[in-house]
């Protein structure tokens, strides 16, 4: 994939406390071709959903996207690196795309349209970091199950099938479901 | 090279992450049940991935045709110069959730120094991976004490591994002279600034565990200028059979 930058200017923060300090650049006209492009992984979560976007702005005939990892290892963001250019390719569009790690992605910005996407998917969407920390290490009961919609639900392990999820089951109606950890 | 020095600083923080993601890979499919084994493989993939950034830094470091695949997998034994620590072959839970903790509190306080380099890209990388290595230090503590302070014979194989281990610890903190000079360009980890706070957190959590720490004053070392245990070699040529029998492979 792309050579890593860190930049300054144009860093994406949908939600969280950065927000303020930095500016969102994505070029609204560029905005329906990005959400084509759909994880691979919960393919009901487009990339902006997702907050993977850190910025998308046309310069010297090319649009040139920088997207931001989820976990270092995902392998969804190959996919998704490749996604774009074919979304732009469809629409005339010759596109790059960089990968910028700084600073880190988190679960904040996941929007609330992508929050009820998950949710609807199966996936319980994050809690906040104090709440996300009781649940894994304290046992609290505050992830609500995706099935019934209860909360007495426990963590049956940290790491479930993607770097991005912990696998929980509800107490009342007997159904494994996935938890977004927050990161 | 003009960099030479940042090179093989970049070789000796990655190495270590791919050479312990490598050995959790190899549970993939052999994990002592269904969560642990998609736990360890979890983490893998988490260390391959930031390993696969600073290859990729260590690549434009080095400049010419080099790629990353070619630094990751192309290298001989003594090139590498990851800690012995992280070599250390998977023999049980115990031993495996042991070198984990013991590199992963490490790890922990590593990242969080190296979040302050003068180097943008490192300091980035740091960054993220920070996230990621407290799940995988709460992972392993968790576990530590779950097996210290469970059954007997998950005691005395828990208490084995620590033991056995401990001999490694040192390491992490032996500085060499491309340590020194990328300290004091500002763009190293000192780490002997976070030694003392290693050893009482990893204290704290054998002690929770009820285990006894190590007194042993025997530390190997060598690791760090490519003299390796025996183990490596044999896991070289797992980890390098793709690459060398379809050379020019992407991973």
């Amino acid at each position: 994939m792309s050579e890593l930058k860190n930049i300054s200017s144009l860093d994406s923060l949908p939600l969280g406390e950065m927000s303020d300090r930095t500016e969102w650049v994505i070029g609204k006209n560029l905005i329906p071709i990005l959400n084509q492009v759909l994880d691979p992984e919960i393919p009901v979560l487009t990339i902006l959903d997702m907050g993977v976007v850190r910025s998308a702005i046309i310069k010297d005939d090319e649009v040139i996207v920088k997207i931001t990892p989820t976990y270092s290892g995902c392998p969804a963001m190959d996919v998704i690196g490749e996604d774009i250019i074919i979304a732009f390719k469809n629409e005339g569009y010759n596109a790059k795309v960089e990968l910028v790690l700084s600073p880190a992605w988190t679960t904040d910005w996941i929007t609330e349209k992508g929050r009820r996407s998950l949710e609807g998917y199966g996936i319980a969407p994050p809690l906040d970091a104090i709440a996300d920390k009781e649940v894994l290490l304290g046992g609290k009961k505050l992830v609500k199950c995706t099935n019934c919609g209860s909360t007495n639900t426990k963590l049956v392990s940290q790491f479930g099938s993607t770097a991005c999820k912990a696998l929980f089951k509800c107490s009342d109606c007997q159904e494994p479901f996935d938890y977004f950890k927050c990161l | 090279m003009k960099n030479n020095n940042l090179y093989k600083y970049i070789l000796s923080i990655t190495d270590n992450t791919l050479i312990l993601g490598q050995r959790l890979g190899e549970l993939c499919g052999h994990g002592p049940s269904l969560e642990t084994d998609i736990a360890c493989t979890n983490i893998s993939l988490d260390m391959l991935g930031q390993a696969r950034n600073y290859y990729q830094y260590a690549a434009k470091v080095k400049g010419g045709n080099t790629t990353e695949d070619d630094i990751a997998f192309l290298r001989k034994e003594h090139e590498y110069l990851n800690v012995l620590l992280v070599e250390q072959p998977n023999t049980d839970f115990g031993y495996i959730m042991a070198r984990q903790f013991l590199f992963d509190v490490y790890h922990l306080f590593f990242l969080q120094e190296l979040q302050k380099s003068k180097d943008q890209t490192l300091s980035a990388i740091a960054n993220k991976a920070i996230k990621e290595v407290s799940y995988h230090y709460r992972f392993s503590s968790d576990w530590i004490k779950r097996l210290g302070d469970g059954t007997k014979e998950s005691h005395q194989r828990t208490q084995n591994a620590v033991d056995d281990l401990w001999t490694y610890t040192d390491e992490l903190f032996h500085q060499t002279e491309t340590d020194k000079a990328m300290i004091n360009d500002g763009i190293g980890v000192d780490t002997l600034k976070f030694k003392s706070e290693y050893y009482e957190r990893a204290n704290k959590v054998l002690e929770e565990a009820t285990l006894e720490i190590p007194e042993s004053r025997y530390f190997q070392k060598g690791g760090k200028q490519g003299m390796h245990t025996e183990h490596l070699g044999h896991l070289l040529s797992d980890l390098q059979y793709m690459q060398r029998a379809y050379p020019n492979m992407k991973w």
